[in-house]
Formats: structure tokens, sequence, C-alpha cells
């Protein structure tokens, strides 16, 4: 069993509080996480600009290529972790073990994170829009077009307060190390793995260990991170992102509610798009943001429930060793009934059939976990209250809703595909400001272009665009 | 651990202490349920129970004869139904717990909380704690038994104590409502009264702090360029749930610059509350990894760490159970109240010869719902 202490600025520390991760199926010990204090946090917080201190001394380019080191070492080495090692294999065991998701989807996370880190050149050249990286670094340049810019960082270091939920959204902090800013995260208490996995691999890197925080703990370690960090990315649900919203020093991530459209002029199509429905529902289990909770047209949604319902209504939870395990376990005790409970509530609306009912029960108890199986539930109205829920699992309405109601009744979205050819319908949706992602034409929601930005451009986030103005021979040759 | 690792001595003296609170429960039993020294509370009670208290209570197990107290019949008036008869006449204080929203609840006190803290007193090291010294109540105001018994406290010490305002009700609603920027200005203004205080001259030795201020204060000293050691102050009393091994061993380590010692430096942390009274701590060290295990002032109060589905049940030496508070004084009389704590049973040893409690923290089932450490 591993004993995985508090990292301090790269410094291993042991706590006298630790947690016992244990399988979530069999209840057999995986590790011992050391808790942080928050007096721990706020106090080393002092050092934060030695981070990015330390990081300034390396060119940018360099930290890029020690990134895509870091990237094989993380997908496919045996690294260091705690007081023991880790192979790739033990990894995706670990982390399926706490987490609950099948150990193949936790290999596929695996790919995508360092996928971002062998591409962190084009992401940054994409997010930064071609500027000199040298800019972030002196906080000011001349671009190529002749004219003096300056991004000025706003924080020595990022900080992320992690979900336990989807191993996907780890991609969103890996640039801050190529900005020159040192990492400070609070692991999510099911999936510490991540994180500590990834700050090894980039220490083997040769990312210098001093820019690292660690600090597992309870809900203190979180509000410490968030009370003493400049800028910190924070996961939680609807309640922490309205807490967050308009403070310049968060950006917090919440539920998706993440939705395909489909305009009056493919509707009649409908069958051609079946394939993207499921995929964007079903896969990674339905955990991410990013997985579509939603499926709305103007006629056909009974039947497009019905083919969604037979395609992922006989889904069964299986072992999570198992090639061909789709759905991830609930390892918090009592979630899955919580959540059943509440769908069970709004499955009493006139107008609302679960389509998935003739395929068995959804909730499946089991003595350490329970799992719930895929659900499409079709809506007649916008107005039912299920039209606009989104649970952790495979999870989908189909909404009938007339086409020029549904931009306004769609409420926030985070990743929107809309298929239609009709351009007012493209120029409406692209205008809407309550769709962060827009995907115009048949793209699953849950496939992400690396190049775009997710809910706010990380750069914009970590420096700010202002005046600067030099005199004539200050300007670089 | 089990009773063989307590010795003859520890076991005699166990014997002798379990003596004096038989003893001693016979006479505050018959204090409360007598006609002319009982309160209106309990001799209407009396009427309730199914025994007779003066005739069936003979030892401190016989008090499971009585149901347990429910701290809800504290909530509003008259809070006069709790004075005893004995004890007409003189001055009454009432302090009060909750109150956020609605009524609080209200306890009485005439003397208690002198005693207790005067009781208190007499296990502070007078190295740390030098008598005459002033000092700081950097805690609670208001109708709290808290600050008038450490000014209490002080003075008896022969000192003086200076106190900052700090509404801990305003504290709960800033947390309940998420108007964290709103907690940290709060914080801020509390501490900045603190440090006020401590710039003025007035040669503060000893202080009271919650957890979460003297963290605050720490690190508000260290944004000055300051450290701890720099306030001149020697001996600290904490206290609750908040108050854990790994806190007391960051303060100990990285704000006070190492144990006493070495650093000049020592805190002591303490369990209570308003029913109760305050439970001290063993010696917190190092070498024991800073565990802290409290013991309640027998006879005038008793902890014991009871199995969570029988409250009449002790839990065996090191297992876990809930908290169960007993108040056995002449102004008040509480036959047992489960606390929204857990913690361990504890041995008895040489200086408290009866069972302690340790690792302290809230109950498991309302940890999610209790906001702690508020001030």
């Amino acid at each position: 069993m591993l004993d995985i202490p508090i990292l301090r600025w790269g410094k291993p520390y042991e706590s006298l509080e630790i947690d016992e991760v244990k399988h979530f199926m069999t209840g057999e010990p995986i590790a011992k996480m050391h808790r942080a204090n928050g007096g721990i946090i706020k106090r080393d917080m002092r050092q934060a600009q030695k981070a990015r201190d330390t990081l300034r001394e390396i060119p940018i380019v360099d930290l890029i290529e020690r990134l895509g080191v870091a990237a094989d070492l993380y997908e496919n080495g045996t690294l260091p972790i705690g007081d023991g090692t880790q192979s790739p294999d033990e990894f995706a065991h670990q982390q399926s073990a706490s987490t609950g998701l099948p150990e193949h989807m936790c290999k596929h996370n695996m790919s995508k994170n360092s996928f971002v880190l062998r591409n962190m050149q084009t992401i940054l050249d994409c997010l930064t829009r071609g500027l000199p990286l040298e800019v972030l670094t002196r906080g000011w340049g001349v671009e190529s077009r002749g004219v003096v810019v300056s991004y000025q960082a706003q924080t020595p270091v990022l900080a992320a307060v992690l979900p336990s939920n989807s191993p996907g959204v780890h991609t969103l902090w890996l640039p801050a190390i190529p900005l020159q800013m040192g990492l400070v995260l609070k692991p999510g208490p099911q999936e510490p793995w991540t994180p500590y996995r990834m700050v090894s691999a980039f220490i083997e890197a040769g990312i210098p260990r001093e820019v690292f925080a660690l600090y597992p703990g309870e809900a203190e370690a979180g509000a410490a991170v968030l009370e003493s960090c400049q800028r910190s990315m924070i996961f939680g649900g609807t309640p922490t992102v309205e807490r967050y919203h308009g403070n310049p020093k968060v950006q917090a991530h919440g539920p998706g509610f993440s939705k395909i459209l489909l305009g009056d002029d493919v509707v009649d199509n409908w069958e051609q798009y079946i394939d993207l429905m499921a995929e964007s529902i079903y896969i990674n289990s339905g955990r991410g943001c990013i997985n579509c909770s939603g499926i709305w047209a103007s006629r056909h949604t009974k039947e497009i429930a019905q083919a969604l319902a037979e395609r992922l209504g006989p889904i069964e939870a299986k072992p999570p060793q198992d090639p061909e395990a789709g759905l991830a376990a609930f390892t918090v005790k009592g979630m899955a009934p919580a959540v059943w409970g509440m769908i069970e509530a709004d499955l009493k609306e006139a107008g609302v059939t679960d389509m998935t009912a003739p395929y068995g029960d959804r909730l499946v108890e089991m003595e350490h976990c329970a799992y719930l199986r895929p659900m499409i539930v079709h809506c007649e109205s916008p107005e039912n209250a299920i039209a606009k829920k989104e649970y952790m699992f495979p999870f989908s309405t189909v909404v009938q809703c007339p086409e020029d109601q549904m931009l306004a009744k769609i409420g926030q979205t985070l990743v929107g595909t809309v298929i239609t050819d009709n351009p007012q319908l493209i120029q409406a949706a692209s205008d809407a400001t309550h769709i962060d992602r827009l995907n115009i034409g048949p793209i699953p929601t849950s496939k992400l272009n690396w190049l775009q930005p997710h809910e706010g451009n990380i750069i914009d986030f970590l420096f700010r665009s202002r005046a600067y103005q030099v005199t004539e021979d200050r300007m670089p040759a | 651990m089990s009773t063989d690792s307590i010795t003859a001595e520890v076991s005699a003296s166990a014997a002798a202490a379990r003596e004096k609170l038989d003893a001693h429960t016979r006479e505050i039993v018959q204090w409360h349920f007598h006609e002319s020294t009982g309160c209106p509370f309990w001799l209407q009670k009396k009427s309730e129970l199914n025994f007779d208290p003066l005739a069936e209570v003979n030892c401190f197990d016989d008090l499971k004869k009585f149901p347990l107290f429910e701290d809800e019949w504290l909530r509003g008036g008259p809070v006069r139904r709790w004075v005893p008869k004995g004890l007409e006449g003189k001055p009454v204080y009432v302090f009060e717990t909750g109150g956020t929203t609605g009524i609080p609840k209200s306890r009485m006190v005439i003397e208690d909380h002198w005693t207790d803290y005067e009781m208190f007193s007499d296990t502070l090291p007078d190295k740390y704690f030098p008598p005459g010294s002033n000092w700081l109540m950097l805690g609670p105001s208001g109708p709290r038994r808290l600050r008038l018994a450490v000014e209490h406290l002080c003075q008896y010490r022969g000192g003086i104590c200076f106190c900052i305002d700090l509404d801990p009700r305003w504290v709960v609603k800033l947390i309940k409502k998420g108007w964290m920027e709103h907690l940290e200005a709060y914080n801020k203004h509390c501490i900045d009264q603190a440090l006020t205080i401590l710039s003025a001259g007035h040669d503060i030795k000893c202080m009271f702090a919650t957890p979460k201020l003297l963290e605050g204060l720490c690190s508000a000293l260290e944004d000055e360029g300051k450290s701890f050691q720099d306030t001149g102050i020697t001996g600290i009393f904490s206290g609750g749930t908040e108050f854990t091994p790994q806190w007391t061993r960051f303060c100990v380590e990285e704000f006070f610059g190492g144990p006493p010692e070495e650093s000049g430096i020592y805190m002591t942390p303490t369990y209570g509350n308003t029913l109760m009274g305050l439970a001290c701590s063993k010696p917190v060290t190092a070498a024991e990894n800073y565990k802290i295990s409290y013991y309640a002032p027998q006879p005038r109060a008793v902890t014991e760490v009871v199995e969570f589905d029988d409250p009449t049940k002790v839990v065996g030496y090191g297992e876990t159970g809930r908290v169960k508070l007993t108040t056995l004084t002449k102004e008040l009389f509480v036959p047992g109240f489960l606390e929204r704590d857990e913690g361990e049973r504890e041995a008895p040893f040489d200086k408290y010869p009866w069972d302690g409690v340790s690792g302290v923290r809230p109950f498991r089932e309302f940890a999610s719902s209790t906001t702690v450490g508020v001030y």
C-alpha cells in the first residue's frame, strides 16, 4: 500500500492526519493519503513567488520540451509516488479503485492528458493567438506587426481545487508550467492519482520540484487554497459556480448541461445522428461536464428517445477490470440511491416518460458501491423539471421543443452541438452567450478540440493585457 | 489499549476517585431534588420520573436511571426555573449558546465559571503563565461564558484581561450565506483589534485564543515581518474540535519555533462547553505525536465515551464512541448529555485517575451539518 505525503513546494511532508483509500468494490486498502490542514497551505503560499521566479529562469521553449518528455513518462513510465513506485497499469487500477471508473477508461484518460502535454506548443500558440512566448516571461514585448504588447502575470501560481468525478479535467491546469507559473493542487478526495502522477512525471522530466505543491485534504484545505492564491480553478456544483460568479480570482467549473440541438431542416433524418448522440451521452460513463444531458428537437423526439433507449438501456454494470465495462460505480455510500430518488420524483410529472424502464432496474446496489444504468427520459415540454437536470452517469433527456424557442429555453450550456444548415439558427446559436463551446454540425459534445479555449481562455485568466509604452531606444532591434 | 496498562497505583487512585464521585453524585442529587434546595425545573421533572431520585440514586451509575438531558430544555424562559432554591438571592449570570437564528439556549450560572476556571488555573505551569501577568482574550464577546471565565482566570492569577469585540453569531451567518469575503474581513477586524492591544504596551504574557484566531494572529504577525515570539506571550490556552494533533504540531513547529523548552511558548488545549465547564489535557508532546487527551474536572463534571447505539454503555479503552457529559454542581445538574462530538476512550493516569477522551472531533452523523470553529 502506498503512503502518499503532502508535497510542500516539492518537499514531502508527513501529516498526523491520514486517510485510507480503499477499493470501492473489495474494500482492499490502496493507499494512505496524508491530509493538509489549512494553515500549512496559507503559510506555504507566502513563498509562491519563488515558484514563478524559478520557472522564469527556464525558457518557455525548454519547459515545453520537458513537457514532451513528461508526456511519455506519464503515459508509459514507472514513476515514484509517495514511498513507492507506480506503473501505468497500477495507476489505472488505483484510479479505478477509488473513483469507480473502469480501468480501460482510466487508461484512455491518461492518453488524453499526455496528448495535451505533447501538443503544448500548438495549444499555447492558439490560446495566445500567436504571441511570442517571451512576452509572457518578460511581461512585455513586440508583436510581429511591430506593436508593443504587454501581458502581465496576475499570479505567481495557478491553484486548482480538483474534483473526483472526471479525470479529464486535469488537462485544464497542464498549461500552467510552460506559462512559468507554479502549481498548487488540492486533489479530489477520490482522485489524488492524476495530480500526483502528473507532478511526478514533470519532476522526472526536469521541471524543478520546488514549483509544485500538492495538498490532499478536506474542505478546509480547498478553502485555504482559494483564499491564499490569486488565481484558482474550482470544480463543483451549481452553488459553487454561483458562489464565485464575478470573482476574478476564481474560475469556477460547474455542471455542463451540454446539449445537442437538432434543427427542423435535419430532424427528419434523426437516425443519422443516433451514433453521435449515444457517444455524447455514454462516453466516459457520462461523468464529464461535456457529456450530453439533453437532446432537443421539435419532432420525432419519442422515436429518438426510443432508439437511444434501445441502444443504451440494456447496458449492464461490469467489473472495473472488464475491457467492456462502460459504467462507473458510485463509490460514495448513499449517493446513487439519493440520485435515483431525485430522478424518481421527477419522473412522476405528467409528460415525462422513462424510455429505459423496459430494460430493467436502473439502480444496482452492491456491498460497497452502487451503479446507475443509462437512462433516457422523454419530455413533452421544456418546462418539465427533469429537462434541465444532469447527473453523473449516462443520463439524457430528449426534449420536444419548437425550434424557434430552443435557444431561449435550453439554459446554461457548456457544450452545444447544433446540427442544422439553417443560417438563422446558426447565427442565433453563435450569438447565444449562454452556450460556452459551440459545435456547428454533427460533432459529439464530448469531442474537444484542444486548440480551443475551455470555459474561458487560461491566458486571459492568468495574464492581463494592458498598455505598455517604451521609448524607441528600448524597442528590440 | 486495555486495563492491563493501568498500574496498581493508578487503579487504587481510580477506585478512590470513583468513591468520591459516587458520594458527590448522592450529594448533588439530594440537593437538586429536595424541595428546600432544588430548582423548579428538576422538582417538576421529578414528578415525571418512574423512580425517586432521593431514594434511588446512590452512586454515579444510578444516574443512568434518568433520561438523557436534552439541551432543548434550555431554550427560552423563564431562566429562573433553573435557579436552585438553595442559592436564591445570589446574583445570577446567564450565558447563551447558539442563537444565530431563533431563541438561544440559556444556562444560568452563579459561581460555577469562577470555580471551574480557578481549578483550571491550578493546572497551568507558572513558568509559562506567570502569576500577575496580563492576558489577551482573543475569543467571543457578548453573552458567552468563555468571555467572563477567561477574565476571571486572569484576575484570579493576579492579572488584567484585555478583550476584543467578536460576535460569533454574525460569523455563523456569514458562513451560511457564503459571504467568504465578508468572513475574511471580519476575521481581519478581530485580528486587527488583537494586534492593536499587543502593540499598546500592556505587557501581555498569556492569552486565550480559538485555533482559527490564533492562526490568524500568527499569520498577521508574519505579514508584519514578526513572529509570535515577538509578542512576548509565553502561555496560550485554546480549545475546540479544531484543536487537532496536526494543527498543534503545525503551530508548535512553524509559528512558535519549537516545543516550549526551545521556544519558551507553551500551549495547552481544553475541551468543554457552557454546560460542563472545561476539561484539561494531558501535556501534549511531539514524542506522543501531539496526541490530545482530555480529562474532565471530576467530580464536578464527568466525560464518558459511550456506544453510538447505547449511551448507557461505555466503550472499551482505545475504542471510539460518542462523548457523553455529566455535570454535577450545586448550580447545575445534567445527568448525561450526548455531545455533538466523538472520540476515543482514554485510561486513567496518575494526575487524573479517571477516564478521559482523545481524538475529539465532530460526531460523524452531524459532521457535515455542523458549523465548527466559528470564531
